[in-house]
Parts: C-alpha cells; structure tokens; sequence
C-alpha cells in the first residue's frame, strides 16, 4: 500500500507534535515566536504583464498574484493540501456528495462598504463558470443558491472533488453583484483592470499597463488585525538582468515565478540577505513533457514512442541542464500531489533497448545510421525549458539514429495553430499544470471528448483509449480519497505504459525573496494565495 | 509644401490598409492566443471571444468597421489589456518620444560639435580620436551596451535606477522630473552613442568641404575668431547633410528604441509593439504602425521645413 497520500494528510500533524519538543528548525521556531509587525510595503517583482486582475476571467500567475489579494475565496488551502476557512466559516457535504453547504462570516464587506452576502457568492459562482477557461473546474455544479443572507447551497449533478480547490481565491474570486454583473460583459469589464472592488485583504490603488500594479491594505477586512503590510507594488521587470539586479539591490524584495535563468537564481540564492525557495508551488504541479503525435507515423507505433523514451537521459536535463533544481517527472501527476503514484515504468535511459525496439519496428539505420527523421516543437517564449532542451534531446536521439529538427515558430499563436490546429508536429516539448486537482488540469490531456481540434491545451496528442476514459470519469467523482488515489495510480499506470507522451521533469518554479519576510504564502497556490500574514520582521 | 502634404497624407492610408490586410494573412488566430494565453477554452469560448473582438465578421466588413472608427479617432480595444488602444499608445507616446529627442539630441549635438573639432584639425590627434570613437560607437550594439552601462552605473557604481521610467514612491512635480532624468541618463546615451558615431562622421566631412570654401578664406581674412569661423560661417554651411540625417534616421532611432525599451524597460510603444505583435494584438499593432507612420510623416515634412530655414537657397524655390 502506497502510504504517501495518506502521510500527506497527516503530516503537519506530526510536524505540529515534533515542534512542541522543539525538534523543528531553528528558523521556524523563530518564525513562530515573532510576532507579527504591522506596517511596510512590498515590492513584488514580475517578469510577465497582468493583463486582467480578476482571476474569474483569466488563469496563471499574472491574475493570480493580484487576483488573490483583491479577492477573498470562500476557502483557502494550506500546504498540507487541507481546505481551511476563509469567507465560508464551516462547510458540509450531503451523505450522497451532491450538495454543498457553506456559512459565510458575517462582518465581511467588500472595498466599496457593502456587506458580502450569499448572493455574491453565488453570482460569483456562475459568473466563474461561464468565464473561467477551466471549464471542468464548475462543470458538475448544476445550481448555487443563496439558502440566506449567510448560506449558500451548491448542488451538483455528481460527486465533485475537486469542488474544494475551486473554491480558492485563485480560483474562484468572491466578487461584488452589484458591480460586476451590471450586465456588461465580465470578460471585457473595465473593472477587471481598473477601480476594482475586491473582498479580499488589499485594495486597488493603481493599474498602469506593463508597469505596476499597487494594492492598498484594506482596513476593514473581515479578519481582525490583517492584513500587516500597508501596501504592496507589483512592478513589472521584464528584463532579467534588471530582475536580478533589483533583487540584489533591495528595490524588489519578493520575486515568485522567477522568470531568472537557473544559474541567476543559484547565484543570488548565494548572496547574503537573499534567499531562493521552491516552496509554495504544490498545487500547480507543471510538468514539461514531450507530446507525440499519435496520428503520425512512425510515432502511432507504441516501440517507436518507447524507444525515443529509452535515448532520453533525464539525469543530464536535471543534473547538468538545471543544476539540479528541477525533479524527475514520471507521469502525468505531480510528485506534489496526494494522487501521485512513482510505481510506473520509469524510462531509464537504455541505448540497447531503444536500438532494439526501434529495431523490432523495422527502422534500420541508413548509411549515414539514420533510422528516421523527426521534427521538435517548443512553446515559444519558454527557451531555457524548450528551445535548450529540444537542443539536448535532438543530440541524445542522434545516439540511436533518429534525427531531430528543433523547429523555432514565431509565437505562441503559431505554436497553438501548428500543435493544436492543424496537428502538423512529430514532437512537442510542453509545459501544463496540473491546477491542484487532477479534473482541473490532468484530464484535458487524456479524454476522448476533449480531442479538439484549433483548442489551446485541449487533448493535442488525440490519445484515445476508452479504459482510460472510463477511469478518469470514475476517479473524477469518486469522494472517497483512499479509492479515488487508487483509481488515479492506475490511471498513471496505463497512461506511462501508453506513452502518448514522455514525462521529462517537473519545472522548477523558484521564488528568490529577501530573508527578513515573514509569513508569505507557501501554500499550494504559493503567491496566487491571500498576503494577509505577511510581514517584515523588525 | 503642398505637394509633400499630400503625399505624406497618401502614405499613412496605405500605411493602414497595408497593415490591416498583412496582420491578418499571418499564421495564428488571435482568438485561440488570447483563450491560450488565458489558460484554455472549449470551442463555445473561442466562438464567444470572437464574437466579442468582431472577428467572426469578414475581413472586409472588419476592414470599413476599423477605418469608420478610425475617423472618429478610435482605435480600437487592446485584445490583451482590454484598454482603448488610443490611450494605450497616448500614454506611451511620451516616454517613447523622450527618449528618441533625448538620443537625438546628444547624438546629433555632441557628434556635430565632435565633428567639427575634427575637421579643424583633420589630421590632429583629436581627429583620429573622433573617429575611433565613432566608429567604437557604431559598432557597439545597443542592447549589449545598454547591459553594460546598467552594470557599470547603476550596479558597481549605483548612481542611477536599474530600469523604468520613474520610481513609484517620488512625490511633487520636481522630485518626479528630476527622478525621470535620472532614469532617463542610461538608456539616452545607450541609443545615442550608436547614432553619434554617424553624426560626427558627416559633419567632419561636410565641415572639411565647406572650410576649403572661398567664403571661409574671405571670414579668417577679415579677421574673424577661429571659433567664429568654424561654428557660424562653416557649421551653417555644413549642417544641411547634418539635418538631413536627422530626417532620415528618426526611423532608425525609433527601431532602436525597442531595444533600449527593452533591456531599461522604458514603457515606450517600441515595447508595447513588440509584445502586441507576439499577444496577436491586432488593434494595438495596427494602432502603434498608423502612429509611427504619422510621427514619420510629420517629421520629414518637419525635416523639410528646417531645411528651408538652413538654406535661404530654398526659400525661393529653387531647391528641389
């Protein structure tokens, strides 16, 4: 039995214990007895431009780092991948898992003074479904309905576990009806960029395009005392020399999501006053992998898939290629999540083996020991995580004869068109999240319904296979964790034995901080989650 | 005059229609970036946010959709910020342009006068540094000297800011000018000292010319200061290649200026063009190209207009 799920659950408890008998580091013990200090500004650092500050309108790093700081949730989730309260002070499922009951607190008020009520919540909660590009997120949710002024009931056609880590703020921002559903549109609101009216613990103070975003404390928030930080500047740095500089000067003190090169991150996490953390990260569980075209030839054929699998040596990407800082990936499923299971075929790296299969498909090397040619594709824009490494595995194929071509397209409108569109690829080498729940971002990549064409992030590999199908659509409404983990650990099982795609790592995301911030988010959501503990120690 | 009105007019609509046409015969569709960029969609979406952009529409009923709105001076909403373009390209119109006069001024007023001192003394040891330094500058690129001038003073020396165009804490309208011109320093020089190099060339050669002028031999004959000779009776002279460079490298200065934007990131529209191009951004590359055709068109004509002042020749219309 695989005990790692349920050490999951039961380790912060232990942590908890083993820190009253004062086994814990000395930094967290002096973390826990400081008290906290009200006051001062943060400089965030992005190396990416917000386009909307509304998290129920867009996904990823760009809303979701102001999006959780204008926006309450109803629940938050700690690292220990537990829902903790938030705007809902308690919550209950019905016996047969279909319906949701939440209380909310009553003294919270949204930053224009009005109170937030039940029929925000479930404004929100259908404003999030019909706009938020994760459409599996809401799907089994038939209706929410505002039970009182304080109550809310969700009803739900199946069993829905992920539901819980919808409810985040990234995921699901509790927002004012009275402003946001005036009846203009929520995905081009003038309010997603500019004067917006959040429930959470900062409120809007600037948007200047591609420059900064400033967020102000908001005194009333409904948790007493907080937020400790008077302001905080997402300033926009782009450039990554500036990045690095900044952070060694002290102008930007918080840097989550670095955009800095592996080597600039080593380098500064060196550097007094500076350190560099991948903490925080485990709900998105980025996996870069390497897609196969099922449709094509010679790569429809399962020996051809295991043996490009073989002449990969990960050892080299991970130890040489990212110093180290990033994680083997086995399977579709995040070493991070409750669900991952490392009990599946590994693909270590085995010339003879790969020689041999591709043998056994009837490739026989050429005179020049060309066995076939192939084409490499990388998500523009991600060039130390795609261009170097199609770079890399086009050398290591060429140990086994096959011939690489890493193909450069121009952005990531062509990539999509290209990959997604047209289908015309051989190889991919993408990046995508698992989003905390398996439904959320694990099964668009596998499920017959989701082969569609022209869609970003659908199922690009157009793997098919109802076993699996049938699998995911279990596993997806299955409330008991034990029997759910298990219905997920074959899935990975097949899956790796199918090979629609060859798991390369895990990225490694860093967060490069000043030493003297306290309580920053490290939940699963890392810096998409609620600042409202944090502060500068005196 | 008139006639070159006309024709800067003619430029800046096939400028538009050009562009209007050429953006969308490249590969990628701007629905299926922005759901991508927001991080997916089902075809119901994608269906959504065209209809929303008006891209479900043809392309010509786009086209007369666009230049209708275009009369009345809207350019149109940004795909990915959801701002009016116009506002978006207004408030960066100023950055931008405060770096071009910046670069341009250093380089065109510290080249010439460069210049000059070398064609007093064509063959004097300032002459020679003129020209090392010249042709040092020139080859310099821009980004890489950019990094190195960010190292060097605002790293090993901190004497001015790493980036942008102005600290967000900086109160009062003189502590904010001031807090510009110090942002300002690194990236002028970084995109003037390419351009210098070009300056002092034509105005050493124009210069060296123009003082071998019977004219001139008349003013030093007449007793008049060297200083006198050189820089009223010969740079008048000498200056009309000067102007007309100015003229023909704002377009290439503007180029320049995205690089510089981009490793000091300045928030200028050289910038904001580039990212537009890579987000499929229709409305703002289309918006950014019409307003650097007009700065274009409005400084040849510009061009055109010192160049009459420096040449009474001109005036009369015996000039070209």
């Amino acid at each position: 039995m695989n005990l790692r799920p349920l050490m999951k659950q039961i380790a912060p408890g232990i942590l908890a214990v083993a820190g009253m008998f004062g086994t814990l580091s000395a930094t967290t013990t002096f973390v826990q007895a400081e008290e906290p200090v009200r006051g001062g500004e943060l400089v965030i650092g992005a190396g990416y431009s917000a386009s909307s500050l509304n998290p129920a309108v867009q996904s990823g790093f760009g809303a979701g780092v102001p999006g959780a700081q204008l926006f309450a949730g109803l629940v938050r989730y700690d690292e220990d991948w537990s829902p903790q309260p938030y705007l809902a002070t308690d919550w209950a499922f019905s016996d047969d898992g279909k319906t949701l009951t939440l209380n909310l607190v009553k003294n919270a008020t949204f930053h224009d003074g009005k109170p937030i009520t039940a029929s925000d919540v479930v404004f929100s909660i259908n404003a999030v479904k019909a706009n938020h590009p994760f459409k599996t997120m809401l799907q089994a949710v038939e209706n929410a309905e505002a039970a009182d002024d304080h109550t809310v009931v969700i009803k739900l056609s199946q069993p829905h576990p992920a539901l819980m880590v919808a409810l985040s703020p990234l995921l699901l921002p509790i927002m004012p009806e009275h402003i946001y559903g005036d009846g203009q549109e929520l995905r081009t609101h003038p309010r997603n960029l500019q004067d917006v009216v959040g429930s959470g613990p900062f409120k809007f103070g600037e948007y200047v395009a591609d420059q900064r975003i400033v967020l102000e404390r908001y005194d009333d928030f409904f948790i007493e005392g907080r937020p400790y930080l008077d302001r905080i500047v997402i300033q926009t740095v782009r450039d990554r020399s500036n990045m690095s500089l900044l952070l060694q000067r002290g102008e930007v003190q918080y840097n989550p999501f670095t955009s800095l090169t592996l080597r600039d991150v080593d380098r500064l996490a060196r550097i007094e006053g500076l350190s560099a953390t991948t903490d925080g990260y485990g709900g998105i569980g980025a996996i870069n992998w390497l897609a196969f075209n099922l449709d094509r030839e010679p790569l429809s054929d399962l020996r051809v898939r295991q043996a490009i699998a073989y002449a990969i040596d990960k050892d080299f990407i991970i130890n040489t290629m990212q110093l180290g800082r990033s994680k083997r990936a086995t399977g579709p499923i995040a070493d991070s999540s409750p669900f991952y299971t490392a009990e599946v075929e590994q693909y270590g790296l085995d010339i003879e083996r790969s020689m041999q299969l591709l043998d056994e498909a009837e490739f026989t090397p050429d005179d020049n020991g060309v066995r076939m040619k192939i084409t490499i594709d990388w998500i523009p824009g991600t060039v130390e995580f795609g261009k170097n490494l199609g770079e890399a595995l086009a050398a290591q194929l060429r140990k086994v004869g096959i011939e690489a071509t890493v193909r450069s397209l121009p952005d990531f409108g062509s990539w999509i068109g290209q990959v997604s569109a047209t289908s015309d690829y051989d190889l991919s080498i993408e990046s995508l999240f698992n989003w905390g729940d398996p439904i959320i971002g694990v099964h668009r990549s596998y499920i017959t319904s989701n082969i569609r064409p022209g869609v970003p992030f659908s199922n690009t590999t157009h793997y098919s296979n109802p076993e699996i199908d049938a699998l995911l659509e279990q596993a997806g409404a299955e409330t008991d964790p034990t029997k759910r983990t298990e219905l997920y650990h074959e899935f990975q099982k097949t899956i790796t034995d199918d090979l629609p795609m060859h798991y390369l790592h895990e990225v490694p995301f860093h967060t490069v901080q000043r030493d003297e911030l306290r309580d920053l988010p490290v939940g699963i959501w890392g810096a998409m989650a609620p600042f409202d503990r944090a502060y500068w120690a005196q | 005059m008139k006639q070159k009105l006309l024709f800067s007019a003619g430029l800046v609509v096939c400028v538009v229609i050009l562009n209007f046409f050429l953006i969308r015969m490249a590969p990628g569709d701007p629905a299926i970036t922005l759901a991508g960029q927001a991080g997916g969609a089902d075809e119901e979406t994608l269906a959504h946010i065209r209809k929303i952009y008006g891209l479900d529409k043809p392309i010509w009923n786009q086209f007369f959709v666009y230049v209708g709105k275009m009369l009345t001076g809207d350019l149109g909403t940004s795909y990915f910020y959801n701002l009016p373009v116009r506002d978006l390209i207004l408030e960066r119109v100023f950055p931008t342009v405060l770096l071009v006069v910046s670069s341009l001024l250093i380089s065109m007023g510290i080249g010439t006068f460069m210049g000059v001192l070398a064609a007093h003394q064509p063959r004097g040891l300032l002459s020679y540094f003129v020209t090392f330094f010249s042709l040092g500058g020139y080859s310099l690129p821009t980004f890489w000297l950019g990094q190195m001038l960010l190292l060097a003073f605002a790293w090993y020396w901190p004497i001015f800011p790493i980036g942008g165009m102005q600290g967000f804490r900086v109160e009062g309208f003189l502590p904010q000018v001031a807090d510009v011109a110090m942002h300002l320093v690194l990236p002028a020089i970084s995109l003037g000292l390419a351009f210098m190099a070009q300056y002092s060339r034509v105005a050493r050669a124009s210069m060296l010319e123009v003082l071998g002028s019977d004219f001139i031999r008349t003013a030093r004959a007449k007793g008049a200061r060297e200083s006198s000779v050189l820089f009223v009776h010969g740079l008048r002279n000498a200056i009309l290649p000067v102007i007309t460079l100015a003229g023909l490298q704002l377009g290439q200065i503007l180029s320049g200026a995205v690089l510089v934007e981009t490793v000091f990131d300045w928030p200028g529209l050289g910038r904001l063009a580039v990212d537009s191009i890579f987000r499929r951004d229709y409305p703002s590359i289309m918006g950014i190209l019409f307003a650097s055709a007009v700065v274009v068109a409005v400084i040849n004509i510009l061009t055109d207009v010192v160049y009459r002042w420096a040449d009474p020749r001109l005036r009369s219309g015996g000039g070209h």
